[in-house]
């Protein structure tokens, strides 16, 4: 049989591979050689490499055991490094000329492995060890254990560059989703689009075919192959079909919709332009699915059933059929079922000697059995495998004839060399993306697996998913499903009756479920591990271990075990795991039911699910019409929301502290500049917008003259301080409302819910307007002067343009509205033009105010300038649980008014509480020392821990004016406690404070009027 | 991710709805009125109901206006939506 030297364990022909493509490749440094057309772990096979990998816990050796997602245990890492991706299974990647793969979980060699001690130690780390050993003491956790078990444990490693790939999504609509291009979805498939619907056919493999690419099979009178040949030609030519091969739908959702991941190309280092994408993340919503997802092959649960070169029967059957490569060459067949026997005939007819199947039933009487023995195969029934010889690779195995019911061995063992060990305990069919939906699921006793019972959403499914586990019931409920998928979304299959689908197989008999196979000693109590769920090491004693000590739940038992967990997603050890505690506790499987199956079916790397949307794609970036003149300046930008705002203007050999002191003393000397554009703005009109502000505000708005503009607080029904700004009376029937940058959007929604679900009567109408008016102000003792230059049609004198009223007019050219705000305490004007005006105005006014040194400034200058003043930044100074009346702020809040969003909050007991956090001032003892906003504030710091806490710092800056530090907080009944000495606790000093008022500078307000 | 049926727009993703909590609790008319015990109830309690719950949505990236739903908290399936100010429809659901 073997044939070429540097592939020993290739047959001489046979597979679908190409003989003529030959692969160069490294697997752990090692240069090794395949084919096109095989997959990594097939062409380790070839080369006869089955130590490929190391368990997770245990660190064990261990090899290929599947062929397909299937596989637990032969996860490697791709190579090239910013491309490299880890934790594939080698039997899901496509072989190509210079690949690069490394076993993970492997210090410092896979056949070297120092953590392999964890197996020896394996007594002191049994199931549940993580929370055993992190309840009672946290400590030992922290510093003992979990830096150990980091450093041992852990899979590959994900890549340390930025992914040099590109990726992208698509969306799209379908009348019939087929999931799975076996002969049942093809069928499906090929009916559904008959019929005109719009169908997409998805498999995870790189070719149609599923099972059919790996058995030897007949339909219509063709090879298996050469029927998926012919199907998928007639479906790339039908129209409103589209073929997604080497896509895997990893989640399926409400209302029949489906995420796939489609890698586009056979290599993982291709695709890195937006053009031609590496992988591609489809967004599928269908009228109908169809489910053919198949069924994965269950490991027998026996002693050391992980051994490199224990795999399942039709992963063996595979290699042979599929790859052209002979696993093994003496192999021994362990089963509970007739339909493995094929497995081992076909291993027998590649050349592989076939030494013995050993079948725990009592006797095995089908068709292939008999085959078996007319092929002159010894077939030992009642028998099982009871130890396995070799620790990095099968040498052999030990038999016992079994007794009690086949709860135990009797007699001596028998000892029959062997280098492969197929397994097979029967089918678990793919069910996770039913589960995805809440299907319901009813547990088929003959078969032994769960299947499909009560779909959720309008899914259909057909073949080995539904527990039909033969080619010929796979292609009738194809058929019949692809029909009834097409009809159900308004298609009309046209050719009458359905076609029936010929098709040759052998009798895959019956099958009888033995959940752990027994051996000489008690399950648990040898050396010897019963394993369950490969991938997390997890074994029959575990669970046992978990029913004992009370875990029963599935759910329990899933995360006591770790079973079921990490990329496998329990694929093969879900339903053996299940029925061993089902036995432990004594109840039916069905009654235990599974553990839920969560999307993604298979891991999906984080790229694909970001896309495009990456770097300035991520969120869109808003900016003002003057940021061009901002970064011109050098400005630092700091994000509010979605806008970058200007947050200082550093000159050359400035720091931000510098540069807000320079800006600051020229707002408060002469004259500084502001780019207020982001502050929300909404146009507010109808004959009831008076009455509506009136509800929405906590002040009295009926009688605000036109011309003026008033200061709002917006509460929450509970009272709480949600928004502030002010807001002009442009008509009698029309406000401009402002809001903070950050919360425009939330007032906006809160304006609408009101006036449409609480007040349908009144006749207002919101509008947004932030994108309509540049706002720029000019602020400080110079403002007038400055202004004066630019706007000769309104009277700036005080008495004719009082503070809080706004006039319409001329500046720069621009039709202009000009407020009297200030934010500052200083004489101040805010300067409104059309949107597309605000960088003329900006820099007519920056050309006005030269002479005086005008100073643009950012929002760091603005918060240090306000917080002088003791004004509040919502957010800040607020959070949700801060009412006007802590912040001092009842002069805004009416006592005349009925009613008001969050008046009748005010009088709850909790807000009247004489202990509330209340808004004050704090000074420290050392007037250069800047407190950390946040700080806690105490009594007493050196009183025993936990230390009672006053409260917090809210705002905290170095203040120019004042030249030392001022700061803002929110401190327990903090009004009557002006004066007091307080203590803010810090990581390398107490900084002791003194409480004052929140108005540092100018509490007469003298300066806003210039 | 669902479809949600706008009773404006029609069928939409839900990516564009926003949710609004528990609906026809209308805004007490005289605030002033209520207990303590009572205008707690308003601000704070909501049935929470497992099973067939009216609730109030918006269509916040399409047409922006609020309506209620009849939805199975179990199955989280939209068994009606209606307008604003409309009561929910009898349902006769039948067994399933």
């Amino acid at each position: 049989m073997a044939s070429s030297q540097s592939q020993p364990n290739r047959l001489a022909t046979g597979g679908r591979i190409d003989r003529n493509q030959p692969c160069h490749f490294t697997f752990n440094g090692e240069p090794l050689e395949g084919f096109a057309g095989d997959s990594l772990a097939s062409a380790l096979l070839a080369n006869n490499k089955h130590l490929v990998a190391r368990s997770f816990k245990y660190h064990r050796p261990r090899g290929i055991m599947g062929a397909g997602v299937e596989e637990p245990n032969a996860m490697v890492q791709l190579g090239y490094g910013a491309h490299t991706i880890p934790n594939l299974k080698a039997t899901e990647i496509e072989l190509h000329d210079g690949l690069e793969a490394e076993s993970v979980n492997c210090w410092p060699s896979v056949s070297f492995d120092v953590s392999s001690i964890n197996g020896l130690f394996s007594k002191f780390f049994p199931a549940g060890f993580y929370y055993k050993t992190f309840m009672p003491s946290q400590f030992l956790w922290m510093k003992v254990f979990e830096p150990i078990i980091r450093k041992a444990a852990g899979w590959g490693k994900a890549p340390s560059e930025p992914d040099p790939d590109s990726y992208d999504h698509r969306h799209v609509h379908c009348d019939v989703m087929v999931v799975g291009g076996g002969p049942a979805g093809l069928a499906a498939a090929r009916e559904a689009a008959k019929s005109g619907a719009r169908v997409i056919l998805a498999d995870e493999q790189p070719e149609f075919g599923g099972s059919l690419l790996s058995l030897n099979r007949t339909v219509d009178g063709l090879s298996g192959a050469d029927w998926v040949a012919r199907e998928v030609q007639k479906l790339e030519a039908a129209s409103e079909v589209r073929l997604l091969p080497r896509t895997t739908v990893f989640g399926y959702y409400h209302h029949n919709y489906l995420c796939a991941v489609e890698r586009r190309h056979d290599r993982y280092d291709q695709g890195s332009s937006s053009a031609d994408p590496q992988m591609r993340l489809w967004h599928i919503r269908a009228k109908m699915v169809v489910l053919a997802t198949g069924a994965h092959e269950r490991p027998l649960v026996f002693a050391d059933n992980d051994r490199p070169g224990i795999m399942l029967a039709s992963a063996a059957q595979s290699y042979v059929n599929r790859y052209g490569v002979a696993p093994g060459r003496r192999a021994v067949l362990f089963t509970n079922n007739d339909g493995a026997y094929e497995a081992a005939l076909d291993l027998k007819a590649a050349g592989v000697e076939v030494a013995e199947i050993v079948d725990v039933r009592q006797e095995a009487t089908g068709t292939l059995p008999k085959e078996a023995l007319e092929a002159g195969i010894k077939v030992s029934s009642n028998s099982a495998i009871t130890a396995v010889k070799g620790k990095s690779r099968v040498a052999g195995v030990t038999l016992h004839k079994l007794g009690g019911n086949g709860q135990s061995v009797s007699g001596e063992g028998r000892q029959v060399a062997c280098d492969l060990i197929l397994m097979s305990g029967g089918w678990s069919p793919v069910v996770h993306l039913f589960c995805h939906t809440q299907g319901k699921m009813a547990f088929d006793e003959a078969k032994a697996c769960f299947v499909p019972a009560k779909p959720r959403e309008a899914t259909l499914w057909a073949g080995a998913v539904g527990g039909s586990f033969d080619l010929a019931g796979a292609l009738v409920e194809g058929v019949a499903q692809g029909r009834t998928a097409a009809l159900a979304a308004g298609f009309e299959p046209t050719d009458g009756d359905s076609p029936v689908i010929a098709s040759e197989e052998p009798d895959l008999g019956s099958l009888e479920a033995r959940w752990v196979v027994p051996t000489v000693e008690p399950i648990g109590r040898s050396k010897a591990k019963h394993f369950v769920d490969y991938q997390n090491d997890s074994t029959a004693a575990d669970i046992r271990l978990a029913a004992r000590e009370g875990f029963d739940n599935v759910e329990h038992m899933k995360r006591y075990t770790l079973s079921g967990f990490g990329t496998d997603q329990g694929k093969t050890g879900n339903i053996n795991a299940l029925a061993i505690l089902s036995d432990a506790v004594d109840r039916a499987i069905a009654e235990t039911g599974t553990t839920t199956f969560r999307p993604p079916y298979t891991p999906v790397p984080f790229g694909v699910m970001a896309g495009r949307e990456l770097g300035d794609w991520l969120d869109p970036k808003r900016v003002t019409a003057i940021q061009d003149w901002h970064e011109a300046q050098g400005a630092s930008f700091e994000d509010v929301g979605q806008w970058k705002r200007p947050w200082f203007f550093p000159k050359a050999g400035e720091d931000i502290h510098a540069a807000v002191a320079r800006e600051c003393a020229a707002v408060r000397d002469t004259v500084g500049l502001l780019d207020a554009s982001t502050l929300g703005k909404i146009d507010i009109q109808g004959p009831d917008a008076a009455e509506f502000l009136n509800r929405i505000y906590t002040n009295a708005w009926l009688k605000l003259k036109v011309g003026s503009i008033r200061y709002g607080l917006m509460c929450h029904e509970d009272g709480m301080i949600f928004d502030d700004g002010t807001t002009a009376r442009l008509g009698e029937n029309h406000f401009l409302m402002t809001t903070t940058t950050g919360g425009a959007a939330t007032v906006m929604d809160w304006l609408e819910e009101y006036l449409q679900t609480e007040w349908p009567d009144l006749k207002v109408y919101c509008t947004s307007v932030t994108e309509q008016w540049s706002t720029v102000a000019v602020a400080g003792p110079k403002a007038r002067t400055v202004l004066e230059r630019v706007c000769s049609d309104i009277d700036l004198a005080p008495e004719a343009f009082p503070f809080m009223t706004f006039r319409d007019g001329t500046v720069a050219g621009s039709p202009a509205r000009v407020s009297r705000i200030s934010f500052t305490g200083e004489l101040s004007y805010e300067v409104s033009v059309p949107w597309s005006h605000g960088k003329a105005l900006w820099e007519a006014l920056y050309e006005a105010g030269e002479e005086f040194g005008i100073t643009p400034y950012g929002t760091e200058t603005m918060h240090v300038l306000r917080a002088e003043k003791g004004f509040i930044i919502v957010g800040q100074e607020t959070d949700g649980t801060v009412t006007p009346q802590d912040l001092g702020m009842d002069w805004i809040v009416s006592k005349a008014k009925k009613d008001f969003i969050g008046k009748r909050s005010f009088s709850r007991a909790d807000t009247v509480r004489l202990d509330r956090k209340q808004l004050v001032g704090l000074l420290t003892e050392d007037p250069g020392f800047v407190l950390p906003e946040g700080a806690q504030i105490v009594i007493d710091p050196n009183a025993p821990t936990p230390i009672p806490m006053l409260g917090h710092v809210t705002s905290s800056y170095w203040s120019p004016a004042m030249g030392r530090s001022i700061a803002l907080a929110l401190i327990k009944g903090g009004r009557a406690r002006k004066g007091d000495r307080l203590f803010a606790p810090l990581e390398d000093r107490t900084q002791a404070v003194t409480i004052v008022d929140p108005v540092f500078i100018d509490p007469e307000g003298k300066r806003r009027d210039g | 991710m669902k479809i949600i049926q706008c009773p404006y727009c029609g069928e939409r993703p839900e990516l564009e709805f926003s949710y609004g909590g528990e609906a026809h609790i209308a805004r007490p008319e005289d605030p002033a009125a209520l207990s303590d015990e009572e205008w707690a109830d308003f601000l704070f309690m909501r049935k929470n109901t497992k099973g067939i719950y009216l609730e109030r949505w918006m269509h916040a990236a399409g047409c922006r206006r609020w309506f209620n739903a009849v939805r199975d908290t179990v199955t989280y399936e939209f068994l009606a939506v209606y307008k604003v100010g409309e009561m929910p429809p009898d349902l006769d659901r039948g067994e399933g």
